[in-house]
């Protein structure tokens, strides 16, 4: 699109557009379309971005993590603890390892028993946080030196659970992305629809303005003005709507998991702003291809 | 409405001075076909510049359809027709759009937007032409003052009556100061008065210099034209044109 035609298109020019007459169910259905989609994308986005900080952080956190878990007699236990943490620390590639505490230990178990856990009477392993460091250790190797130092020792380095859940968190981004596009694609029809709908209503109209001379391009101008300028209305309507809806979620707590953090953070709180104008660009280019094929069928 | 003589200064009613050669629209063994049966058959006419032209025949003759086969607005099935040496078929949409700025139709239904008043009606080429309204409002008084529709400016096309939306669409059709003026049965739909204003606006643009075409089947004002200004008669009979008689 030319600098002229887009000023012009801004712009607008007063006597051309009260050329075509304002269609009532037309404005209304553009106007509805695109505050609606707008106030989806919106939610898209959030879900997307949120999955993708999910992802994210699943892979990093959890990929620096392991659990050593020491399943042994009450009474070789600390003795083996021991062994395993002076294993650990002579690992090339361990930044860290720690033995859980009692206390530590009854807080993870206590969603299933209570805080009132008499651990020390039952046959509940030690725990070891280990802590990767950069670049990691051999899994492989550390495995072998456990089984046969430490026979109680068993490594979990989370893959098993991680790459799942990674994957899943990647997939519900790429969903919010489709989701997106989908909604765009929605618009775009809908707007054709009303676009046709109109120019159908409006063919007298063009009957008359070619009649004394108007180009196509006029008219076709006149009728995707109107629909771009709808859409960028209803759409910043459904925009603010959306990051209203958003903002009102609750905040992210480790308690609420992935729902609270469902919402924009930082300099993403900007990104919704894109989707107005990204929604008259839709519009414009649904509308123009609309009137052209219109204005080419009628003869 | 202003009866007297006329002193017309609007750029609408310059004279079209800038047409070149000795014809303006040709038609050349032009046919037509409507829905399979053939409507015209080897029809030839030529409308030189300055001509004032009626064109006669019985209901569904074709006189319409010649109308809007010398504007463009329909193509001929054979033959050829051409307008300011330009072969009609051959335009695309543009310069079709710029025929019809050379070209003023005054429809015997007159079309026009009905949601604008009737200035904004009589400024639409002006309009989509681009042209800025209010450096043409002079002209757009003297024109509305003209036709006698200086009081009826604001109304809209619904409001008027039938001969004030004859008046206005011959309005409409001058404002751009075409070369062409093709009405379509003007008065088909105002009494006897109002016709002879219509006529008498007609006369006036021919002695500016347009090019008259009208589409009639009523004879008496063919025959009180022709008291005012020397009009050709064409007859569409049996799918052909010819010259009608002395018998007008």
């Amino acid at each position: 699109m030319s600098e002229g035609r887009l000023r012009k298109l801004i712009m607008g020019d007063a006597q051309a557009d009260r050329v075509v007459p304002p269609s009532g169910f037309t404005a209304q259905l553009t106007l509805f379309v695109s505050g609606a989609m707008a106030f989806l994308a919106v939610f898209a986005l959030a879900l997307s971005l949120a999955s993708g900080r999910l992802a994210n952080r699943w892979a990093d956190e959890l990929a620096r993590a392991a659990t050593l878990r020491i399943n042994a007699p009450a009474e070789q236990r600390v003795a083996q603890t021991e062994a395993a943490l002076t294993i650990l620390r002579q690992t090339p590639g361990v930044a860290s390892a720690r033995a859980f505490t009692t206390e530590e230990q009854v807080e993870l178990l206590a969603p299933w028993f209570g805080s009132a856990l008499p651990i020390d009477s039952l046959p509940v392993p030690q725990l070891i946080e280990v802590i990767e460091g950069d670049p990691g250790y051999d899994g492989t190797g550390l495995r072998l030196r456990l089984q046969a130092e430490v026979p109680g020792a068993v490594l979990d380095d989370h893959t098993r659970w991680r790459a799942p859940l990674v994957d899943a968190a990647r997939a519900l981004r790429r969903l919010g992305a489709v989701s997106i596009l989908l909604i765009a694609g929605a618009t775009a029809a809908m707007i054709t629809l009303a676009a046709n709908a109109a120019l159908a209503a409006n063919a007298q109209v063009i009957e008359v303005l070619r009649l004394v001379g108007a180009l196509d391009s006029y008219i076709a101008h006149a009728f995707v003005r109107r629909f771009t300028l709808r859409a960028l209305g209803g759409a910043a309507v459904g925009v603010v709507l959306g990051m209203i809806g958003v903002w009102l979620m609750p905040a992210a707590s480790n308690e609420g998991g992935f729902l609270t953090g469902l919402g924009f953070q930082g300099w993403a709180w900007g990104l919704p702003l894109i989707i107005p104008p990204l929604g008259a660009l839709v519009a414009f280019t649904a509308t123009t291809r609309a009137a052209k094929k219109r204005l080419g069928d009628l003869t | 409405m202003n009866h007297g003589p006329l002193k017309l200064a609007g750029c609408w009613g310059k004279t079209a001075e800038r047409i070149q050669g000795t014809v303006v629209i040709e038609l050349e063994n032009v046919g037509y076909n409507y829905g399979g049966g053939e409507l015209l058959s080897d029809v030839s006419v030529k409308l030189a510049p300055g001509s004032f032209h009626f064109l006669t025949g019985p209901s569904g003759a074709g006189k319409t359809t010649l109308l809007k086969l010398c504007y463009g607005a329909l193509t001929p099935t054979s033959g050829r027709a051409r307008a300011f040496n330009m072969d009609v078929q051959g335009l695309d949409r543009d310069q079709m759009a710029h025929l019809r700025r050379r070209v003023g139709v005054v429809h015997q239904d007159c079309r026009f937007l009905d949601h604008l008043p009737v200035i904004e009606n009589i400024a639409l080429p002006l309009i989509v032409s681009g042209k800025d309204l209010s450096q043409e409002e002079a002209n757009l008084r003297e024109l509305l003052n003209w036709v006698g529709l200086s009081q009826r400016a604001d109304a809209l096309p619904p409001e008027l009556s039938g001969g004030e939306r004859q008046r206005a669409a011959l309005a409409r059709s001058v404002i751009l100061s075409p070369d062409v003026i093709v009405a379509d049965e003007p008065t088909g739909n105002v009494d006897w008065d109002m016709s002879q204003r219509l006529l008498q606006l007609l006369v006036e643009l021919n002695r500016m210099g347009k090019t008259i075409l009208v589409a009639t089947h009523d004879m008496a004002l063919i025959r009180a034209a022709k008291k005012q200004v020397q009009a050709r008669v064409l007859r569409i009979s049996a799918k052909q044109l010819i010259q009608a008689g002395a018998d007008l």
